[in-house]
């Protein structure tokens, strides 16, 4: 088996928060010389409709998240010599602040994680089933889906 | 065959997910969304906006021609807000 797809991938959808520090140091158990980690954060504040936001839920079609989460993480590990990757997207209900989203990749070398971590985000917004509702003022309203996420995808493609 | 719906369609069809045996003639997506809209006013609201629905089966994207049978997982969810 080629030694790419065989490196220690985790993927978790879950309710509770995780802690960047501890999934760091499970990162660094890789051979690694470099770590890049993104974390998504509720903003507080609807830019699209100039809104407050008091609350977002999140729901995913369980099963198909993972899969598809899976198949990115794949396709990165044939793209980029990396050594590990960890996802964690949270779901449910979640306040301004709080953690969405981590996903972080170890690398012998910087480029190869930075390049990865951000092409598995960049997927990640557009493929993984996932849907956010935010809450305001007792309002819910569906989160439309962004076009730049679409664009931001086409930089990967050769 | 299950339906499972996500998002605003689950809200607007007023379900989650239902089991329905598929008639002889329903062959592929695209005929199982109109055998759908003939049900109710419901659907057909929803599958209007039919450039804001994806679909899956058996957990993988797909198009209107793909074609199912009575032991598949369809799903119809609006495109995708995580991150």
């Amino acid at each position: 088996m080629d030694k790419k797809t065989t490196i220690p991938v985790k993927i978790k959808i879950q309710n509770k928060d995780f802690d960047v520090s501890e999934e760091t140091k499970i990162l660094r158990e890789n051979q690694t010389g470099a770590i890049v980690n993104f974390v998504g954060v509720v903003r507080g504040f609807d830019e699209r409709n100039n809104s407050l936001v008091d609350s977002m839920t999140l729901e995913h079609y369980p099963g198909m998240t993972e899969l598809e989460i899976e198949k990115i993480v794949k396709q990165s590990c044939e793209r980029w010599n990396i050594t590990g990757v960890t996802v964690i997207h949270r779901v449910g209900k979640l306040l301004p602040s709080d953690q969405i989203v981590f996903v972080g990749v170890s690398a012998k070398h910087r480029q190869n994680a930075f390049d990865s971590c951000n092409f598995i985000m960049d997927w990640l917004k557009t493929k993984a089933p996932f849907w956010k509702v935010e809450e305001n003022n007792n309002q819910k309203k569906w989160v439309d889906y962004n076009l730049s996420d679409d664009e931001a995808t086409k930089k990967w493609v050769f | 065959m299950v339906i499972k719906y996500f998002s605003w369609i689950k809200e607007h069809i007023g379900k989650s997910e239902e089991l329905i045996e598929l008639p002889d003639n329903v062959k592929n997506i695209s005929e199982l969304i109109n055998y759908l809209n003939n049900l109710n006013d419901d659907y057909k609201k929803v599958f209007l906006k039919k450039d804001l629905i994806k679909i899956a089966v058996n957990k993988t994207y797909c198009s209107v021609e793909t074609k199912i049978s009575n032991n598949d997982e369809i799903a119809f969810f609006p495109p995708v807000t995580g991150g």
